[in-house]
């Protein structure tokens, strides 16, 4: 039953995937989806940062990621590049979890 | 800037793929067996999704429970896909193919490059590099159980939120920007402990668009300049300072 489970979940997770590549290229053209399509890279990032450093499972945490994530701000302040600014977020929380 | 483009997705690529490890070792000591656990890596490859699908059968539900939490919490590639779409101008294989890894960061490194080119090279190189290293590291935690160390230990969780940083940074210097950016940090936020995990990001992100476009609609008079279309095309904003 559980490979009936992964079966299922593969083609389901898959299609939605296929599925969003495939809207045609007219609706793509109009100049509603080209507003929506320019707003959604900050609307996804922002909330994908929120989650990724403030949420344990359904619990709101604070914990050495918002360190790193502050380390990061700072780092992009200084106009450091990309992996600088990757490595000095990973550097900072796990120096902070060593202590 | 191809050869940072390369090194930025391989970047991300390792951080994101090494956490491959702690889904292998919670599916088989969640009541999987190895092979399960390689085959959600592989044919499901949506990390949310998998860790939903695992932590129901953990709990104890049905796997058919478990397939439409993770399928549910998988709705979010949908709009993913669309906003790639115009971006990647995938055909045929190409896209039957490509279809399978969009996830989150490969969707992320692809929107946050200056041209389409540079797009297409950080969606492949973010994508396969995590897909290879995920799998390869869900075998290797899958047999190793929890003997293998916890990837927080070395920051990696942080790491990844860095880089949604660094990604989101270049795009804020235009005020619907900002506030579509802060909107969805904050939505996603307070949603966390009422809603299933991965469902605050998708929703997040929903009402934040709806936010960003009530913005723009009073002001009719303001037509989009032809750069502004241009960049539109290819689902981009600002460049990097």
């Amino acid at each position: 039953m559980i490979w009936v489970g992964i079966i299922v979940t593969a083609v389901g997770c898959y299609a939605l995937k296929l599925g969003g590549l495939s809207v045609p290229d007219r609706v793509l053209t109009r100049p509603l989806t080209q507003r929506v399509a320019l707003l959604i890279p900050p609307a996804l990032l922002g909330a994908l940062i929120a989650v990724q450093v403030l949420a344990d499972g359904q619990r709101l945490v604070i914990d050495a990621r918002l360190a790193g994530l502050g380390a990061a701000v700072v780092l992009l302040l200084l106009r450091a590049p990309f992996l600088v600014v990757v490595a000095g977020a990973a550097l900072t929380a796990a120096v902070l979890r060593l202590l | 800037m191809p050869r940072s483009v390369v090194a930025d997705s391989l970047g991300v690529g390792v951080a994101t793929g090494a956490y491959g490890v702690s889904f292998g070792a919670l599916a088989t000591t969640s009541g999987l067996d190895v092979w399960q656990a390689c085959a959600l890596s592989l044919l499901v490859f949506t990390g949310a999704s998998q860790f939903a699908f695992v932590g129901v059968i953990a709990a104890g539900g049905a796997p058919l429970a478990g397939a439409a939490t993770s399928i549910l919490l998988g709705s979010r590639n949908l709009f993913y896909g669309i906003g790639l779409a115009p971006v990647l101008r995938l055909r045929g294989w190409r896209r039957v193919v490509g279809a399978q890894i969009v996830i989150d960061e490969s969707t992320a490194m692809a929107l946050g490059q200056r041209d389409r080119d540079d797009a297409r090279l950080a969606f492949r190189l973010t994508g396969w590099s995590i897909f290879v290293l995920w799998n390869l590291m869900t075998l290797a935690g899958a047999l190793a159980g929890t003997a293998i160390g916890d990837p927080r230990t070395f920051g990696l969780d942080a790491a990844v939120g860095g880089a949604f940083l660094a990604l989101l940074w270049p795009r804020l210097t235009a005020v619907p920007q900002r506030v579509v950016a802060v909107v969805g940090a904050a939505v996603a936020t307070g949603l966390v402990p009422f809603t299933a995990a991965g469902l605050p990001i998708i929703l997040g992100g929903a009402v934040a668009v709806c936010v960003g476009l009530l913005l723009r609609a009073p002001d009719a008079s303001h037509r989009a300049t032809p750069a502004e279309r241009a960049e539109g095309q290819v689902g981009r904003k600002e460049e990097r300072p």
